[in-house]
Formats: C-alpha cells, sequence, structure tokens
C-alpha cells in the first residue's frame, strides 16, 4: 500500500513518525501552514514558521525517503488577531515556491469578520498565484460553517475543482459533492473521523475527489491512519485499486493542479544525507 | 570567461534559455521582478547539474545570474531578502553565489545563518570561497560541525592552507571522544589530523 498524506503537520511530530510512516508505506506527506496551539503574537513567527516548512522540514522527512510539500496560509484561527494579520502581506513571498502546493488551511474557525476578510484574500491569492486552495471547516457550528465557506468559494472565482474542502463528516459531505469541490476527511482516534465510518462515507459517495488525512499534530492523533483507513476498505471489500486511488492517486491528482508536485525522489535519501549537491559542491 | 560567463554558457544549452535572457533583462530593469523569477528558476531551468561547470546545477546557476544582473546597489539589499525568505534551494543559490557579487563583506550574516542550521546542504554551500571572510574562530567551529554532520570535508574551499594548529587540536579532542565511544573518526577528518600534526612534529 502507497500512501499519500495529503494533510499532516510534521512539524508537530517525532522522527520516530516519520520512520514508522515509511515502514507503513507513506511516501509523500503534504503539510498545511495552521497554528500552534500557542497563539502567535507577530507577523515574524508566522516566516519563520514557514521557513520550516519549505527548509527544515522536507529535509528532515527526505532523511526517511517521505517527500515533502506544503501549503501556505494565514489560518482562520490567528486571522482574527491584528498582531498577526499583517502576515498577509508576506504570503507571496512564500506562495511562489517550488515546494508550496496550495493556499492554506484558509477557511472559517468561529465566522468572525476578520476571518471574511481574510478567507476572501487568500482565495484571490490562490487565483493570482495559479495556486490550489486547501480549505479548513470549522470544528463548532460545522453544517452552517461549510454552507457559507462553499458560498464563499463559488464567489472567489476560483474553480471547485482547484479546491479541497477538509474535516467533513456525515452531515458535511453531501454538500461539498455536490459543489464539486473535493472532500477531505481527517481520521482521528477519537474525534472527527474513524476507519469505519469512512469507509461507510466512500460506500455512500464513491472515490471522486475522495481525500483521506491523518490531520496528525500536536494534539491527539495517529499517523498511521490512513494505513487503518487502507486496511478498513480491503476488509469491506474495496479492492487494492480502489485503495491505492483513495490513498494515492486522488491527493497526487489533486495537488499536481499546482504544477508543482514533484514526486521524483521518493525513496531516495541521497539528497539529503550524502547530498548530490554535496558531492558536487566545494573545491 | 569569468565564472559568471561561465555559468551564462553553460546554461546557453538548456530549453529555456529565453526564459533566462527576459528575467535577467528585467532584474536589470525592474529589480523587484527578481522575487519571483528567483523563486521560478528551477521550474523554468530544471534542476539538473550543469555539464562543463562542476558543482552547479541549472537552478542555482540561473539563481546567480539573477542576482549578478541586479542594479549594484541593489545587490546587497536584494541577496539579503532573498536568503531571508529563500528555501533550501535558493539559500544554497545565495550562498554559492556570494563570491561572484559585489556585496564586500555584507553577505556574512548569511554565511552565519547556514552555519546555524543543521541541513547539511547549506552548511557546504556556506564553506565555499566567501568564507576567506569568516574569522578564524568561526571558521574552525563550521569544518568540525562539517565532521560531525557528515559534510565530506571536501566541500570546504581552502581547507588545506587554512588549517590551523588550533583545528588539529579541535580535531585531536574529537577523535578522543570518538575512540571513547568506539566509533570511528571520518576517514577525511582523520587524514586531515594525521598530516597536521605530522606537519607540527
Amino acid at each position: 500500500m502507497r500512501i499519500f498524506d495529503p494533510h499532516i503537520h510534521m512539524t508537530s511530530r517525532t522522527t520516530d513518525d516519520y520512520a514508522r510512516m515509511a515502514a507503513a508505506g507513506v511516501r509523500a506527506v503534504v503539510e498545511p501552514a495552521f497554528w500552534l496551539g500557542q497563539p502567535r503574537t507577530n507577523p515574524g513567527s508566522f516566516t519563520d514558521y514557514f521557513d520550516s516548512l519549505i527548509g527544515w522540514e522536507p529535509y528532515r522527512a527526505g532523511q526517511f525517503g517521505i517527500v515533502h510539500h506544503a501549503t501556505i496560509a494565514l489560518n482562520p484561527k490567528e486571522a482574527n488577531d491584528p498582531r498577526c494579520r499583517p502576515v498577509l502581506d508576506l504570503l507571496p513571498r512564500y506562495l511562489d515556491k517550488d515546494r508550496v502546493v496550495a493556499v492554506g488551511e484558509i477557511g472559517y474557525d468561529s465566522m468572525t469578520p476578520d476571518e471574511d476578510d481574510a478567507f476572501e484574500r487568500q482565495l484571490a491569492l490562490a487565483l493570482e498565484y495559479d495556486l490550489p486552495a486547501l480549505v479548513h471547516t470549522p470544528h463548532r457550528d460545522k453544517a452552517h460553517g461549510t454552507r457559507r465557506t462553499l458560498e464563499v468559494v463559488a464567489a472567489s472565482g476560483l474553480a471547485p475543482e482547484r479546491v479541497a474542502v477538509d474535516h467533513l463528516n456525515e452531515v458535511t459531505a453531501d454538500i461539498v459533492r455536490d459543489s464539486g469541490c473535493w472532500m477531505g476527511f481527517s481520521i482521528y482516534p477519537e474525534t472527527k473521523m474513524s476507519p469505519p465510518r469512512m469507509v461507510e462515507i466512500l460506500r455512500r459517495h464513491g472515490l471522486d475527489r475522495m481525500l483521506v488525512n491523518s490531520a496528525a499534530d500536536w494534539g491527539i492523533s495517529d499517523p498511521l491512519l490512513t494505513l487503518e483507513t487502507g486496511r478498513a476498505m480491503l476488509a469491506a471489500g474495496f479492492t487494492d485499486d480502489d485503495v491505492d486511488r483513495v490513498l494515492w492517486r486522488n491527493p497526487v491528482e489533486f495537488y499536481r493542479q499546482s504544477g508543482r508536485l514533484d514526486l521524483t525522489a521518493i525513496g531516495s535519501t541521497e539528497r539529503t544525507f550524502a547530498g548530490s549537491s554535496i558531492k558536487r559542491g566545494g573545491s | 570567461m569569468t565564472p559568471l560567463e561561465r555559468l551564462r554558457a553553460a546554461l546557453r544549452d538548456t530549453p529555456q534559455d529565453e526564459w533566462v535572457d527576459a528575467a535577467l533583462t528585467a532584474a536589470a530593469e525592474r529589480p523587484e521582478t527578481i522575487r519571483r523569477s528567483f523563486a521560478a528558476a528551477g521550474r523554468r531551468v530544471g534542476r539538473a547539474p550543469l555539464p562543463g561547470v562542476p558543482g552547479w546545477t541549472a537552478d542555482e546557476a540561473a539563481r546567480a545570474l539573477l542576482l549578478a544582473a541586479l542594479p549594484a546597489d541593489r545587490v546587497p539589499a536584494e541577496t539579503g531578502e532573498l536568503y531571508r525568505y529563500g528555501d533550501a534551494d535558493e539559500k544554497r543559490a545565495v550562498l554559492k553565489a556570494l563570491p561572484m557579487l559585489a556585496v564586500g563583506t555584507a553577505g556574512l550574516p548569511l554565511l552565519h545563518d547556514a552555519i546555524r542550521t543543521n541541513d547539511a546542504r547549506l552548511l557546504a554551500a556556506a564553506l565555499g570561497p566567501y568564507a576567506r571572510h569568516l574569522d578564524q574562530a568561526a571558521w574552525r567551529q563550521a569544518v568540525l560541525k562539517c565532521v560531525f554532520t557528515g559534510v565530506p570535508l571536501s566541500a570546504v574551499n581552502g581547507l588545506g592552507e587554512r588549517a590551523d594548529h588550533e583545528l588539529a587540536a579541535m580535531l585531536a579532542a574529537f577523535s578522543d571522544e570518538r575512540a571513547a565511544a568506539g566509533r570511528p573518526m571520518p576517514a577525511d577528518a582523520a587524514a586531515l589530523l594525521d598530516r597536521l600534526t605530522r606537519e607540527e612534529a
């Protein structure tokens, strides 16, 4: 089973996780920019984090043969803090980078006017930089928040097939499917979505535009729940090809729309360990 | 040919030569355009090693040429900003370009930043010819960090001329620590220590 985790916060995970993921078949990850549990208080705190997402973290992942890409954005929670909002002006510095494959996570947390503004501005950036968008849906008042999310996306001019709406459940999957956007599901040990429920959703809605992620971060989460979902699919009668489609080909298809997805280094630790550039470099 | 002319000539053989010309002209006339062209260079010209210019890839060469194309008074500030907001490939390209740019010692803080990282690619790129501006204490620490992190000492420009008694003492102490731990000393570091010790004897 080859696995592409389209949403995982590796900055919060240890090298033990990378080793377990590589052993389980995870070959590629996308790490969306989000908050850190502890609120940030200034734009510099974001840029150091973004630097990590396009510098140190891909290097760390590479040591385990895992290819790492990122999405960059001001997250909805911190869009409400006037000390953080100036980072919106710094985003263009990052949206042109080779390993940035979407604008995200954007969307709603508490559905405030400040969140409206940051969401709309960042959807416009996705258009300007020719990138897909990864959209977080709120944990509270989710159904209402998801409907409002889809209205804002539709008004932005961004094509629905270039938008993934994430953290969906049984209640919110239908409207996102009907919108033409991609459907993201975060499989969690206790909250959000479980592997058996995910299998039922796949039975009901089919495999088109379906993205399954672990969204593992600094909270109670598990980077191997993508694998568990694949196993649950097989146990429920889905084929190996079905599993490959959901856990590999779908995320590749979604992020490939950025024109920047580069999977050539999968399984290779050469570049970071022995470092072809190092061998060639120097006198 | 100057090093920059060699890079330009080598890039002539890539399919995106017209893009390079346009981006270089734009950088000279409208310096702010480098913020996007610098980031896009790898996607435009590729990242393959450049035939005829050992140690350089196509993206690194294009980025070095872009920096050199800027109006002279903009070079130090833009170089610093492009490094500050660069991904690892962009940072490495800036570090490798420094010896070719009219920046004096203005690039020194970038070297210190790169040497502070644990990214072997940046550490190696920081120890090219521009490292002559590092003071001896910082340079010795950087060389020792190469030994620690597995960067081959062949990445260190001018190692033979600059290695001194103090570096030998540091390598000897490191060798003792390795021996105590039952772990081998990297062969290139052992050879350097051996040579420095023989020179002193």
